[in-house]
């Protein structure tokens, strides 16, 4: 018996779960990054989270929304990698599962599943927990190299927490509350490789650069939006510390600290929640850098990474409508 | 050698499984009946001249031409006629067919089949159009558009450009390939033929870097043939598309609903050269062509010369028959060609491959919905958004589909074959298509 099936007759061997299984395979290093910077408390956190997404997707998508399970296609781990790596690494188990409902089961499964939700499924988990546990959302343990059972209790402050509440004039040994001084901040290199205060995930520069080379490598993203994302955030910050010589301005210090890497290269490119075509992508990928600096340096947050993109997603539909790729032979008719 | 040329917008790499390039041009030999479509081209059927019981001979006028858009057909066996109505055709519908059952092997007199080359071309531009179409020769590259309306450049237009396209890209295939290492002399000769109709003195033969014997076996001969050169290509497809190909060699881009002439150009497959040298200066109409049999599941793969009308099946037996995993038999190759439901379909003037394909090649799994990934517009060679017009042909919005130039679709199947959901796009691309032109 012969089959019969209209042309293209070969298709590529990079399906859907093959990707997604890319990506997680993207997310290691940085995973390796974070138990090496803040112990098994990281693991504990990474486990909880990528366990409870994968259990909401089964749940869901199999006995209330009636999809189907989608829980084989290797998403929602991405979601559950994502959501921990937004995370302090004392965040607590209940909270943790809080905000792995809102990702999955608000967030993707109410739009429909996958490519179909509008914002980034683990951003809304992360705002969600934000806004909601602001105190232990902002409580960061000290990186401590190699000590797998570092202890959450010593804390200290983000690079971008020490900017926004930096106190030039007062000395470093006489600080009021809540001010900072900028002996505090880390040098570049212990910010590249992630020896410094924030989520589990963000810290590493270079684990995520890692990964950005592996989703390259594979072709599972294109360079445009990380590249776009992050040089309009060098460039702004560049134009603001070479005008007033502020040294909360400091253009390589925005690029090393918080989660600007982890959102230029994991978040900002996820393909349902980012622009469908290159240019669209571009638009995209500078409006994320613009509202990242707008939000870092003048609001009352001292983080925007968050915020900035899942304001440009719901950009995405109307970007998608205008930036149309360029057609082969478009003088004609 | 200079920078390998390339179109500019989207293509795809696909492997490439090119394992007959070093076998020879075999003769397939003679089956014992042939089955001879009216229609092996664009446009009307041709008008059947022979009855039930006429006697034939190689080369005989058996179908005649209906209309300017529409071409002769030829006998290509000799014997008799046994049969003047529909058969079953490759997708398992009747078409019209000649069916003549094969005594010896008598060809027409007036070909000459001695082997030397003719090199003199003592015709006018109008003789030579007259004996392109005296000879039923159509887009052999498997467009099937009848060549001497393409060849007879409308007044107004200007092309300054003729381009031989000796690109492959398709999977598997090798016989323009193989045409081209063993009648590269002719295939120029054919090209000088083309320059006397256009009234211009130079041609280019585009050929893609993965095949380096038909380079050599060209670029040895451009000395001797002024004005002609060979151009290598970068391996992609679908770099042998008409619009890809005119892009990459000229830089000029075809305008939207406009035809190659309108960018100075004329695009012509190798086959089809040859065929007008043997049609112009051998006298011999188009009844056999080149065909490749290949194949995972092909166990003695080959090229083959083969008479127009020789049944699939002829072939395939030919090269070790069907192996237990055969689970697809292609007519074509295995990005643009066709599925085969019935393996008796015959060999047409378009057929440049038959393939026998494993299920584990050519299986199709389940998939996803979209996930916006957004590769279906990175790779698509005319810059068109697949998975937009796919969502609007499953609403039936066909009307919006015009303003994402559908029809602008070249049909290469690069978007469906990278949609990492396993998404028809090709196939909602052809339905807005043909809706359309419904529609119009």
């Amino acid at each position: 018996m012969l089959k019969i099936s209209t042309a293209p007759h070969l298709t590529t061997s990079r399906t859907t779960p093959v990707i997604m299984r890319d990506v997680v395979i993207a997310l290691i290093p940085a995973m390796i990054a974070a138990v090496l910077f803040f112990g098994l408390n990281a693991l504990l956190v990474i486990a909880t989270s990528v366990a409870a997404c994968v259990m909401f997707e089964y749940l869901f998508s199999r006995y209330v929304f009636k999809t189907g399970n989608t829980s084989g296609d290797w998403s929602a781990v991405i979601t559950g990698l994502l959501l921990a790596y937004n995370l302090p690494s004392s965040m607590p188990v209940l909270m943790i599962f809080i905000g792995a409902f809102m990702a999955i089961v608000v967030a993707k499964l109410c739009y429909g599943g996958l490519g179909k939700n509008l914002f980034n499924p683990a951003l809304v988990g992360r705002v969600f927990l934000f806004i909601s546990f602001p105190v232990q959302m902002t409580h960061w343990p000290r990186p401590e190299f190699m000590n797998l059972l570092a202890s959450d209790a010593q804390t200290g402050a983000t690079t971008l927490g020490i900017l926004k509440h930096l106190d030039a004039q007062t000395s470093a040994t006489a600080l009021t509350a809540g001010q900072h001084s900028l002996q505090e901040i880390p040098g570049y290199w212990q910010m590249f490789v992630g020896n410094t205060g924030g989520c589990l995930g963000e810290v590493s520069a270079l684990a995520l650069l890692l990964g950005l080379a592996y989703m390259l490598w594979r072709r599972v993203i294109t360079w445009h939006i990380p590249f776009y994302y992050i040089s309009t955030v060098f460039v702004l910050t560049a134009v603001l510390y070479l005008a007033t010589g502020d040294v909360r301005y400091e253009p390589v210090t925005h690029l090393l600290s918080g989660g600007l890497m982890l959102g230029a290269i994991f978040m900002a490119t996820d393909y349902t929640t980012s622009p469908m075509t290159k240019n669209g992508q571009i638009l995209f990928a500078v409006g994320c850098g613009a509202l990242t600096v707008i939000i870092r340096l003048y609001s009352a947050y001292p983080e925007g990474v968050s915020f900035a993109i899942l304001i440009m997603n719901a950009f995405v539909p109307l970007i998608d409508k205008y930036a149309r790729p360029r057609f082969y032979g478009q003088g004609g008719k | 050698m200079t920078k390998l040329k390339t179109f500019s917008i989207g293509g795809i790499h696909p492997d490439k499984y090119k394992i007959t390039t070093d076998s020879p041009i075999q003769d397939a030999g003679l089956p014992e009946t042939v089955y001879i479509p009216v229609k092996q081209h664009i446009g009307a059927p041709a008008k059947i001249l022979v009855q039930k019981g006429d006697k034939v001979k190689v080369g005989t006028h058996i179908a005649d031409a209906d209309g300017i858009v529409s071409a002769d057909v030829f006998s290509s066996v000799s014997g008799e006629v046994i049969k003047v109505e529909a058969v079953e055709g490759e997708f398992g519908y009747h078409e019209d067919m000649i069916t003549i059952r094969v005594e010896g092997d008598e060809w027409e007199p007036s070909i000459d089949r001695s082997p030397g080359i003719v090199r003199d071309i003592p015709y006018t531009p109008e003789q030579i159009v007259a004996k392109i179409r005296e000879a039923g020769i159509v887009g052999m590259g498997g467009a099937g558009y009848p060549t001497p309306i393409k060849t007879a450049v409308p007044t107004d237009k200007k092309v300054d450009t003729l381009i031989l396209n000796g690109i492959e890209c398709e999977p598997f295939l090798t016989a323009d390939d193989r045409l081209m290492v063993e009648k590269a002399e002719q295939i120029i000769i054919g090209s000088k033929i083309i320059n006397k109709v256009l009234g211009i003195q130079n041609a280019i033969i585009a050929v893609d870097e993965n095949k380096p014997r038909a380079i050599a076996a060209l670029s040895k001969l451009t000395k001797r043939y002024v004005g002609v050169n060979v151009q290598a290509c970068a391996t992609k497809y679908p770099q042998g598309g008409e619009k890809q190909l005119i892009t990459a060699i000229t830089g000029r881009e075809v305008p939207s609903g406009k035809l190659p002439a309108d960018a100075g150009c004329l695009v012509q497959n190798v086959g089809t050269v040859y065929a007008i040298y043997e049609a112009v200066l051998k006298n011999k109409p188009l009844f056999e062509r080149i065909v490749t049999v290949s194949g995972d599941c092909c166990k003695h793969p080959g090229n083959f010369l083969v008479r127009v009308g020789t049944p699939a099946s002829f072939l395939i037996e030919k090269c070790g028959g069907l192996c237990d995993e055969t689970a697809q038999v292609l007519f074509g190759g295995p990005m643009m060609g066709t599925s085969a439901f019935n393996i008796n379909a015959p060999v047409t003037k378009l057929t440049s491959g038959i393939l026998l394909l494993s299920d584990a090649m050519t299986h199709k799994e389940l998939g996803t919905d979209c996930i916006r990934c957004g590769k279906c517009a990175e790779v698509c060679p005319i810059g068109l958004q697949p998975f937009l017009i796919g969502r609007l042909v499953r609403e039936n919005m066909f009307e919006e589909t015009r303003g994402c130039h559908v029809s602008d679709c070249i049909e290469c199947g690069c978007c469906a074959y990278t949609c990492p959901a396993r998404l028809p796009l090709l196939d909602f691309c052809k339905l807005a298509k043909s809706e359309l032109k419904r529609k119009k």
